[in-house]
């Protein structure tokens, strides 16, 4: 029930969202706020806390402390309300796998009540658009990894959902059906489905309206891709060498240096970013090594660039100790 | 080439794996404690105690001795005392009682004969000998039949000083039900109850974990479907598989083993419906414990064993001390084993066997809201 159009209520609010297992915390007092009919984006390696804030956020889990609104209600309480309003596509397929395309649909169809007439064209429609008419009849276990996934889709999409969920839904899939698959799910969102999707792509993660990146549960960092990786906290250089370990080891030891990374050639480093000139102490101490022993290493080009989106993933990740306030100005 | 140390690797990853499955690693101990003394404690094959109903239409002084005398043999527990033959047969087809004691009215008369026969005159002296009293006895299971037939000669009540001789006859023994006392008219009906025990139990407890395990139940948590909607569909296709096995069981041995059908095919099919209700709750419950499918394999046969052992298919109920009796009246199969015996061999009705419906109906039902509380739509 939206309030107005102008200022739509957002599909999801947390506040201190926390939820431990034992001894560990595996989310971490979390503040989420989700618009709706946008793509959102929870980025982080395995362990983050990504899957446990999804089921936090469609009421699988019980939060140990915080709140959350998901469409307006508390969770877990409404949860059970909530239902039919989502789609929740798990990490491990789940659907049948001794069912066919068609009966996991019809099962699905049936158990959200969808009425009995539109259910056969609702899912004509829905093996149409994701390629999987002539797989109607195919037992959903011999499925190959992509169509798998398009019928996972297909079965979290099946009610209409306001709200999707999908949890690593790109990791048993090749590239050109990754792509497919976020056209997909750019036209849902068009559709004015809220989508929340958590990987550990980083490609995926750049194609997210906006992002939140997760590490050992808390939020390090959070905003549109494009703003994230313009105001990273640190100067990025890059160096192309012909000896990049040999490279590496003179980089390593100039002051300033937060990280440093191996791209084939290439060598990337990030510094922090009130140390000054980076890219010449580079060079600089590339130069002197390479009078010292080898020539070959004057061919290295050294030169500042803009942050990529794993820049800001590795400074956001980067150890830190867990009582830093994460929200240090520059 | 065979290298020991692959073997050993091998093995000892299958124990650590093994320590890691408490459930399995529990049951490695648990079964065999379980057998032992299950076995130690039903294996007992005296029957004693045989839930016993008197009609002393004599009551006089000495047909309470004769009375007092049969159940000081610990053969026979007197639960019930009647005025009418007719009221014993009603109690003996609802499977209140085994035995049905009767003492004619004409009791001493009976014994004044007796004594005037007395001390024969010679051998050859072969006159038949009238039995003192009855004694009705269920012969549906052939050992609470022998156990009564061990009372026949007891000897009867004397006048005080003299000492009571033993005689071949003081009791006429009465079989009801199985008067040719076959074996297979006992095992059938209870066959029922074992086979209906294990597929139930079994197909139910595995089919919810095969679902956790393939991850299907992550699916359906997150659909609007409620626990008691899935449990109660989970259900429902193995019912109607659960009669089918009932009806193979009980045509099969009537056509080869000749198993009379004295009751009525709806009460049969009642009291069956409600014992796979029961069974099927309970396969539930596994369901909601167990893991893997292993494990729910496992836990099945844990549950199944005592039922087979104290239920009163394999041993007598009636030879089983009281602390196994406890257990056993909570089991589903001993009360159905009551019910399908009691339709289908002594041609009781529904009413007639109902003291043993209800304990199933409401183990169906604690069973029931047990796993569906249990499963929460929850993964905490």
């Amino acid at each position: 029930m939206d309030i107005s159009a102008d200022h739509p209520s957002p599909a999801v609010v947390a506040h201190g969202l926390t939820r431990s297992f034992g001894s560990l915390v595996a989310v971490d007092r979390l503040d989420l706020r989700i618009e709706k009919a946008s793509v959102y984006g929870f980025l982080g390696p395995n362990g983050s806390g990504k899957t446990t804030a999804i089921r936090l956020l469609c009421g699988l889990l019980a939060p140990s402390s915080g709140q959350v609104e998901v469409l307006g209600l508390p969770m877990p309480s409404g949860a059970e309300k909530l239902r039919t309003r989502i789609g929740y596509m798990t990490q491990r397929f789940s659907l049948f796998e001794d069912l066919d395309v068609r009966e996991n649909l019809d099962f699905l169809a049936e158990i959200y009540s969808l009425p009995r007439r539109e259910r056969r064209p609702r899912i004509d429609q829905l093996l149409e658009r994701y390629r999987l008419t002539d797989r109607a009849r195919q037992r959903a276990g011999t499925l190959s990894g992509g169509q798998k996934q398009r019928l996972a889709l297909a079965a979290a999409v099946l009610h209409r959902p306001e709200l999707l969920f999908l949890d690593e839904p790109t990791s048993a899939v090749d590239p050109e059906n990754r792509r497919d698959f976020w056209e997909a799910l750019f036209d849902l969102a068009d559709g004015g489905t809220t989508i929340l999707v958590s990987t550990h792509y980083m490609d995926e993660a750049e194609r997210c309206h906006r992002l939140a990146i997760l590490e050992r549960g808390r939020l390090v960092a959070e905003g549109r891709p494009r703003d994230l990786m313009r105001n990273i906290e640190a100067q990025v250089v890059e160096i192309d060498t012909p000896h990049p370990r040999r490279s590496r080891e003179r980089i390593s030891s100039l002051e300033g240096l937060l990280s440093i990374a191996q791209l084939g050639n290439r060598l990337r480093a990030l510094f922090s970013p009130d140390s000054p000139e980076p890219a010449r102490r580079v060079e600089k101490a590339l130069e002197h090594a390479a009078t010292s022993d080898d020539a070959s290493e004057r061919s290295s080009e050294v030169r500042l660039v803009e942050a990529s989106l794993e820049d800001v993933f590795v400074v956001a990740t980067r150890h830190r100790p867990r009582t830093a306030s994460s929200g240090s100005s520059r | 080439m065979i290298h020991p140390a692959r073997i050993l690797a091998i093995a000892r990853k299958e124990v650590r794996q093994l320590r890691r499955d408490r459930l399995t690693f529990g049951m490695v101990v648990g079964i065999p404690i379980l057998q032992l003394l299950l076995f130690g404690y039903a294996i007992n094959q005296d029957v004693r105690q045989l839930a016993t109903g008197v009609a002393d239409l004599a009551q006089t002084e000495r047909s309470r001795q004769l009375v007092a005398a049969a159940e000081a043999s610990q053969v026979l527990d007197i639960v019930e005392r009647v005025q009418t033959v007719q009221q014993l047969e009603d109690l003996l087809r609802q499977g209140r009682i085994v035995v049905g004691l009767v003492v004619p009215g004409d009791f001493e008369r009976r014994l004044e004969r007796e004594r005037q026969r007395k001390s024969p005159r010679g051998p050859g002296d072969e006159q038949p000998v009238e039995a003192l009293a009855q004694i009705l006895v269920d012969a549906s299971d052939p050992a609470s039949y022998s156990a009564a037939a061990g009372l026949r000669s007891l000897p009867p009540p004397a006048r005080s000083g003299t000492s009571a001789t033993p005689r071949a006859a003081t009791f006429e023994l009465r079989p009801y039900f199985n008067p040719e006392r076959r074996t297979a008219v006992q095992i059938v009906p209870g066959l029922v109850g074992v086979i209906l025990t294990m597929t139930m139990v079994l197909f139910t407890s595995v089919a919810i974990v095969r679902e956790r395990e393939r991850g299907n139940l992550e699916l359906l948590i997150t659909t609007p479907l409620s626990p008691i909607e899935l449990m109660v569909g989970k259900i429902l296709p193995y019912i109607l598989i659960g009669c089918v096995q009932m009806v193979l069981v009980l045509g099969v041995g009537r056509l080869l083993f000749d198993v009379p059908l004295r009751g009525l095919p709806q009460d049969v099919l009642a009291g069956s419906l409600v014992f796979i209700f029961a069974s099927l709750a309970l396969g539930l419950v596994i369901s909601t414990i167990a893991q893997t499918q292993f494990q729910a394999f496992q836990l099945t046969f844990f549950t199944f064993l005592p039922q087979i052992l104290l239920s009163g298919f394999m041993f007598p109920f009636d030879a089983m001390p009281e602390p196994a009796q406890w257990i056993a009246e909570i089991l589903p199969l001993t009360h159905f084993l009551r019910v399908i015996r009691g339709i289908v061999l002594r041609g009781a009705s529904i009413p007639d066997v109902s003291r043993d419906l209800w304990p199933l109906l409401l183990f169906g039902l604690i069973a029931m809201s047990f796993a569906a509380l249990r499963f929460r739509k929850r993964l905490d």
